[in-house]
C-alpha cells in the first residue's frame, strides 16, 4: 500500500459522516463590509498603500505617461523594463525612448538573460489587473506578455492602476471576477514594497523584492 | 487503531531537558528582555488591528467554521486537490513520515543534479529537518527568509514560528554577519544588515537549481497553492529557480477559493498585526508554453507526520484547525518567559504543546502540556477558536493516566507513575469522605512540626509550607 493510500485510509476511517452546511462567507461580508463609490475606494486604497510605504500619483487617462517620465527623472532612472506586448508597455516604449529612457523589453525566456535581470535592471513598469481598497492591495496577474519576475526582481516597480477596477475587499474581487472558474499560473496580491522586521522588530524596506513601489492611479478627476 | 511507530526524533535539541533549558532562559536577563519586548510589540500590533470586538468575534467564528468544515471533508478534499493540481501540471507526492518527505524532496533534487536549493520560510521543512537531510546528501539548502537566514548562519533553529530570529539582538546579528559573510565589516544598522542579506541572497536566487517553499492554504476547487509573506523571498523561491517544490501538512486545505479571504485576514492581523501581508502569492501551475519565467516543474509534498492521529479523535482534531499565526505564543506568559528554544520542538508555545505530541509521541513530550498556567489567553486570541486550554488538559490526561489498550495517542501513559497515581487516589479519597477528611486535617495540624524546612524548589524563594496549628473546624468550635 502506498503512503497515499495509508494516509487517506486513516482519514477516511475517522472522517465525520457530514461536514454540515457550507460556511456562509457571503453573509459575513454582506454584514460587515459596505460598498463605496469609485472615488471613496480610490481614496481608501491610496491611504492604505501609502501607509505601507508605496508612492501614489493620481493621473488622468491621457496624462499618466508624463507622470511616469517625471517619476523616472526624479529617481534618475535611465532604463525601464517594459512589456511591449501590452498596450501600456508599448506606449511607454514608444514615448519614453525618444526622451532618452532606454526601454528594454522582456521578450525572451528568463534563462537567456537571468544574470542581466538580477544585476542590470533597475526598474520595471507593469499594469495592475485590479486592486483592493480595504487593504491597499494591487492585484497582478502576470502572463506571457508581462512575466512574473518584472514585479519582483528590479529594485523599483512602477504600476499603472485604473481606479475603476478597485474592489472593496479581496472577497469581492474574486467573486466579481469569477476567480473560482480558473486562476492563471500565478496570481499576486501586492500591498507595498518588500519589507521585513526580522531584526529586532525594526522595519526595513527592500528585503528581497522591490525597495520602491510606485503606483500611477488613473482617476476621472485626478487630484 | 494504527500500529505504534518509532517517533521521529529531532537532531538539534532533544525534547527531554525542557526544564533545564527553561531555567537557563529564565535566568538570562537579556533573553527575557528580548522576548518580553517582542511579545508586547506583537500583542499591541494585533490589538490595534481588531478595534471592533463584534467584528473580531464573528470573524473568528467564521474562521472556525471554515476550518472545521474543511477538516470534516479532509480526505475528499485531498483527493480533489490532487486531481486539480495534477490537471494543472503540478506533481503531487504523499509522505507519512519526515523520512519519506525528505527522500521525495532529495530524490527530485538528485534527478536534476541540483547543488543548491533556496528555501522560503517553511515550518514543515523545519519539522522534517530538511536542511539536515540535504546536507547529508551533499545538497546545499539555504534559508532565504531574513530571520531564517540569520538563524541558519548561527547554527540554530527558529525560536518563533513567524519571527524566527526574535531571540537575537542586532548586535549579535552584526557580529554574525561580520564573521560569516565575506567582505562585510561590522555594522549594527538594521537597514545595512538587511542590505547585506539581500545582496548575498540575490546571488543565490540567481544560481539556485531548486526553490523550496511552504504553503499557507491549498485550494482544492482550483488546485492552487497560496503563500503569505512580506519579504519577497517566497516569490523568489517559487519563481526564479527552474524547479519549485512546495511542502505542506495535509490539514492546510480549503475546498473553496472564497474560504481564503477570511482566513488570510485572520492570519495576518493575528500574526503580525498587519491588515494584509506585502505579498499573497497564488500558484496554480508550472510555466505554460509561451510564458517566459516561472519554474518548469512544480511539486507538492503532502505530509502526515502524526496529523492523521490527531484527526482520528474528535476533540484532538481541533488541533488541525491551526493556521500558524503564532498569536497563542505571543500572548502566552510561559512562552514570553522561556522563549521558543526551551521547548526543544519545531513548534513552540501553546500550539507546539498540542501539536508536537502527535509528531514526536508522548514519550518525548509528556511534560510539555504541564508547562502552562491554563490562563486561557491562547484560546482567547486563537483566530480559529482552537480550545487550547481544553486540549492541554486532555494531553495531561493522556500523558499521566495509566497505560491502556487502544490509546488515542502514541505514547499514552508515558508520564504515568504508580506512586504519583497512588498519592492522587489517596487525595481524592480524603476529599470524598468527611471522616477521612477530618482525620487528615487533624493529623496535619497535630504533626505540622514534621514538615521539613527544605521543601525543594518551593523553599528556594519562599518560606516553608506548614499546616496551621488549629483547624478552621476547631476555631469555630471554640467560638461556639
Amino acid at each position: 500500500m502506498s503512503a497515499r493510500d495509508r494516509i487517506l485510509g486513516k482519514l477516511k476511517a475517522a472522517a465525520p459522516a457530514s461536514a454540515g452546511e457550507l460556511p456562509d462567507v457571503a453573509a459575513w461580508y454582506a454584514a460587515h463590509r459596505g460598498t463605496e463609490s469609485v472615488a471613496d475606494k480610490a481614496r481608501r486604497f491610496r491611504q492604505c498603500i501609502e501607509l505601507a510605504h508605496a508612492e501614489v500619483y493620481s493621473v488622468s487617462r491621457g496624462g499618466w505617461l508624463q507622470k511616469l517620465y517625471e517619476v523616472l527623472s526624479a529617481k534618475q532612472l535611465e532604463q525601464l523594463l517594459v512589456a511591449p506586448g501590452t498596450a501600456h508597455g508599448k506606449r511607454a516604449q514608444e514615448e519614453l525612448v525618444p526622451l532618452g529612457i532606454a526601454c528594454p523589453a522582456y521578450d525572451q525566456p528568463i534563462e537567456q538573460w537571468k544574470a542581466a535581470m538580477f544585476t542590470a535592471t533597475p526598474a520595471a513598469f507593469t499594469a495592475a489587473r485590479a486592486a483592493i481598497a480595504e487593504t491597499g492591495t494591487l492585484i497582478l496577474w502576470p502572463d506571457a506578455d508581462e512575466p512574473r519576475l518584472m514585479s519582483l526582481v528590479p529594485p523599483i516597480h512602477i504600476v499603472l492602476l485604473d481606479a475603476a477596477t478597485i474592489h472593496n475587499t479581496f472577497y469581492e474581487a474574486m467573486q466579481r471576477e469569477g476567480w473560482q472558474q480558473g486562476l492563471p499560473t500565478n496570481a499576486l496580491l501586492v500591498s507595498g514594497p518588500s519589507k521585513t522586521a526580522d531584526i529586532q522588530q525594526t522595519l526595513a524596506y527592500g528585503a528581497h523584492g522591490p525597495k520602491e513601489l510606485v503606483v500611477l492611479l488613473i482617476e476621472e478627476n485626478p487630484q | 487503531m494504527s500500529t505504534p511507530q518509532t517517533p521521529h526524533t529531532l537532531h538539534f535539541m532533544p525534547s527531554a531537558g525542557f526544564r533545564a533549558r527553561a531555567k537557563d532562559v529564565v535566568e538570562n536577563p537579556f533573553l527575557r528582555k528580548s522576548f518580553r519586548g517582542a511579545m508586547d510589540f506583537l500583542m499591541s500590533k494585533r490589538a490595534a488591528q481588531f478595534p471592533d470586538a463584534e467584528e473580531l468575534e464573528s470573524l473568528r467564528s467564521l474562521g472556525e467554521r471554515i476550518r472545521q468544515y474543511n477538516l470534516a471533508k479532509l480526505p475528499t478534499l485531498l483527493e480533489q486537490l490532487e486531481a486539480n493540481l495534477t490537471k494543472n501540471g503540478i506533481n503531487v507526492h504523499w509522505a507519512e513520515t519526515p523520512e519519506e518527505a525528505n527522500a521525495i524532496i532529495l530524490g527530485i533534487c538528485q534527478k536534476h543534479s541540483a547543488r543548491l536549493m533556496v528555501k522560503g520560510k517553511s515550518m514543515v521543512s523545519e519539522e522534517i529537518e530538511l536542511n539536515h537531510a540535504a546536507e547529508a546528501a551533499g545538497i546545499g539548502a539555504l534559508e532565504s527568509d531574513m530571520g531564517e537566514y540569520i538563524v541558519q548562519l548561527a547554527h540554530e533553529k527558529p525560536s518563533h514560528i513567524i519571527m524566527p530570529a526574535i531571540h537575537k539582538t542586532k548586535e549579535e546579528i552584526a557580529k554574525l554577519f561580520a564573521e560569516n559573510v565575506p567582505g562585510v565589516a561590522y555594522t549594527d544598522n538594521v537597514d545595512a544588515l538587511i542590505q547585506i542579506g539581500r545582496n548575498v541572497l540575490r546571488q543565490k536566487f540567481l544560481e539556485a537549481d531548486i526553490g523550496l517553499s511552504g504553503v499557507n492554504f491549498a485550494v482544492a476547487e482550483t488546485g492552487t497553492l497560496c503563500l503569505v509573506e512580506n519579504e519577497g523571498n517566497g516569490r523568489m523561491c517559487t519563481t526564479a529557480p527552474p524547479v519549485h517544490i512546495a511542502i505542506t501538512g495535509i490539514e492546510k486545505i480549503v475546498e473553496k477559493l472564497e474560504h481564503v479571504p477570511p482566513l488570510l485576514s485572520l492570519l495576518t492581523r493575528s500574526a503580525t498585526g498587519q491588515n494584509i501581508s506585502t505579498y499573497f502569492n497564488m500558484i496554480s501551475s508550472p510555466r505554460k508554453p509561451g510564458e517566459k519565467d516561472g519554474p518548469n516543474e512544480v511539486h507538492l509534498v503532502l505530509l502526515d507526520n502524526g496529523r492523521s492521529q490527531a484527526y482520528a479523535d474528535e476533540q484532538l482534531r481541533k488541533t488541525l484547525q491551526c493556521i500558524r499565526c503564532g498569536a497563542c505564543m505571543n500572548h502566552c506568559p510561559v512562552y514570553t518567559r522561556i522563549g521558543g528554544h526551551a521547548y526543544g520542538t519545531t513548534y513552540p508555545g501553546p500550539i507546539g504543546k498540542i501539536i508536537s505530541p502527535h509528531m514526536l509521541g508522548l514519550e518525548a513530550t509528556a511534560t510539555m502540556a504541564t508547562a502552562s498556567s491554563l490562563c486561557g489567553a491562547c484560546g482567547e486570541v486563537c483566530p480559529v477558536k482552537i480550545p487550547i486550554p481544553e486540549l492541554l488538559m486532555r494531553l495531561r490526561e493522556e500523558s499521566f493516566s495509566a497505560p491502556h489498550a487502544n490509546p488515542a495517542m502514541r505514547g499514552q501513559g508515558a508520564g504515568y507513575s504508580r506512586l504519583v497515581s497512588a498519592i492522587w487516589r489517596a487525595w481524592a479519597a480524603v476529599y470524598r469522605s468527611p471522616g477521612l477528611y477530618r482525620l487528615a486535617t487533624w493529623a496535619g495540624s497535630r504533626f505540622s512540626w514534621l514538615m521539613p524546612a527544605n521543601q525543594g524548589a518551593w523553599t528556594t524563594v519562599r518560606t516553608p509550607l506548614k499546616p496551621a496549628p488549629k483547624r478552621l473546624r476547631d476555631m469555630l468550635k471554640e467560638r461556639g
